[in-house]
């Protein structure tokens, strides 16, 4: 049997970066069968962090951003076509144009789409954006090229701070409406987001938090915004940067445990069910997955990182072709990174899973700093400001459980790192925008209670 | 040809910007930003940054052929 896993039908369904470094590993790991990639983007796989960049620096155009191979994967592209559902019993995957594609195995890698505005007219008007896509990113930056009065970015998550980061680098005038208290507290916790707040007015951004928008106005075209606050934005280009939703409706009718969290699977990428029976020819990678963690209490993670889409699409081709006993779990720590107002922003490990912070390295003064999260005296995770050299040592003190604070000699401000500070991290229920990593079983001091789509 | 830089590993060591630095460039102190489009007169050299950068971060190849079938 074993050997049959090398051959046969593979259909991997979603064209991007897992969808590429997965077939990529299939043929590395010696599947000689054939395989389908099925994405409903016209283009093949192409980079998106550049997007909210370079592309909206006006330094490189949307269309360039190409991923490259490590080797060709030898596969059929389906792509500009959406996938609409999949039997399970049959074992096909339904096709919009009404073709079924049959598999041996499937693969899932439908990552996530932008949190349209939701009100539909206001969304229609001429001048309001999102950002996922190439089309979005191209559109966006010759709108910016073009320089607009003011631009109005909704929502101060990591997209939208770049996004107003490349505004201010143009010299165009930004306003953030940010529903938290300061930008980036979804993803880093009340005290980091203080220098964020800091960063931006610093460079010049009308940041307002604590408020959100109620309706955008126009006759055709963007003219400006109303919040909650009662102020009024006069702009005349409007981004909503209100986090991702994760592109699961498609397998409603598949009995597969999919919602609005992403599709659930075990460590070794293999997709559940909805009675939560782990299938074997089903797999989950990147942005759409949502997988149980050791390091952190084995809650279910849903994680909108480059880097996660790159190793679980690895994992998820081993245990595709290998049979049971020589399957690998995905265990790699969550890691991501972000540039804006000329600072480099990196993380490992799970920020809101903590419950204090301490600075180890640096200061908020000097703008370069390592700050370190712990839960119950155990590091879970670190964020560093311009100083990515150390992030290897933090990893290694999250990877190995150590205690927090973290030991004498890691830290180069010995009285900071003593005193630990509540790290303050929200409710994740009350956010506007996604933290890029959601914890999604319960938190560390509360249960979440299950929120239906729509 | 297409270049792709793994920023999860990336640490700032900035060879690559010492090496070609008509792709890839500092955006502040450790930033990166690069040319994800390679001209054919910087593939040799984006060659060499991939082989210097220290976390080996830096890919490089064809992008992906989408072939008729």
């Amino acid at each position: 049997m074993p050997g049959d896993l090398k051959d046969g039908r593979i259909v991997i369904v979603g064209a991007s970066l897992a969808g590429l470094r997965a077939a990529e590993a299939l043929r590395e790991e010696g599947f000689t069968g054939s395989l389908t990639v099925v994405g409903d983007e016209p283009h093949p796989p192409y980079d998106r962090p550049p997007l909210s960049k370079q592309v909206l620096l006006g330094r490189a155009a949307a269309d360039t951003t190409g991923l490259p191979m490590r080797q060709d994967p030898d596969a059929d592209w389906r792509l500009g076509v959406r996938a609409t559902g999949v039997d399970p019993l049959a074992k096909q995957v339904l096709l919009e144009d009404g073709e079924s594609l049959p598999y041996d195995r499937l693969l899932i890698a439908t990552g996530t789409r932008a949190r349209p505005w939701p009100n539909p007219e206001e969304a229609a008007l001429e001048g309001v954006f999102t950002l996922r896509t190439r089309e979005d990113a191209g559109g966006l930056a010759q709108r910016l090229a073009a320089g607009p009065e003011r631009v109005l970015v909704i929502g101060g998550g990591f997209t939208g701070s770049e996004i107003a980061s490349a505004c201010r680098e143009r010299g165009l005038e930004v306003t953030v409406a940010e529903r938290g208290p300061a930008p980036l507290v979804g993803a880093l916790g009340g005290t980091l987001s203080k220098l964020a707040a800091v960063m931006q007015r610093n460079h010049g951004v009308d940041l307002r938090t604590g408020v959100t928008v109620t309706a955008l106005r126009g006759n055709g075209s963007f003219t400006g915004a109303e919040l909650s606050d009662g102020s009024r934005v006069d702009a005349d280009v409007c981004v909503v940067a209100l986090g991702a939703v994760r592109n699961v409706e498609w397998l409603a009718e598949s009995g597969l445990a999919a919602g609005p969290r992403g599709i659930a699977c075990d460590a070794g990428c293999r997709a559940f069910n909805m009675y939560g029976i782990v299938t074997d020819d089903v797999f989950v990678a990147g942005d759409v997955s949502r997988f149980p963690h050791p390091l952190f209490g084995y809650q279910m993670l849903s994680l909108e990182h480059w880097g996660n889409a790159v190793e679980q699409a690895e994992v998820a081709a081993h245990n595709m072709v290998n049979p049971g006993p020589l399957q690998r779990p995905h265990l790699a720590i969550p890691s991501f990174w972000s540039t804006q107002f000329g600072l480099n922003i990196k993380s490992v490990g799970v920020p809101t899973y903590s419950d204090h912070v301490v600075i180890a390295q640096g200061s908020l003064e000097a703008r370069r700093l390592a700050m370190v999260y712990g839960y119950k005296g155990r590091v879970t995770a670190a964020v560093t400001v311009d100083m990515a050299k150390s992030l290897d040592y933090y990893r290694h003190l999250i990877e190995t459980a150590a205690p927090f604070p973290p030991p004498p000699g890691a830290a180069d401000r010995a009285i900071a790192a003593d005193v630990p500070i509540p790290s303050d991290v929200p409710d994740p229920k009350g956010l506007s925008h996604g933290p890029t990593v959601a914890l999604t079983g319960y938190l560390p001091d509360r249960r979440l209670t299950l929120v239906q789509p729509g | 040809m297409q270049t792709v830089v793994d920023l999860t590993r990336c640490q700032g060591y900035a060879q690559c910007v010492f090496l070609a630095p008509e792709v890839f460039e500092l955006h502040g102190e450790e930033g990166l930003l690069y040319a994800t489009a390679v001209p054919d007169d910087q593939v040799e050299r984006v060659r060499q940054a991939a082989a210097a950068c220290p976390v080996q971060a830096i890919l490089l190849g064809e992008e992906v052929s989408v072939g008729a079938r």
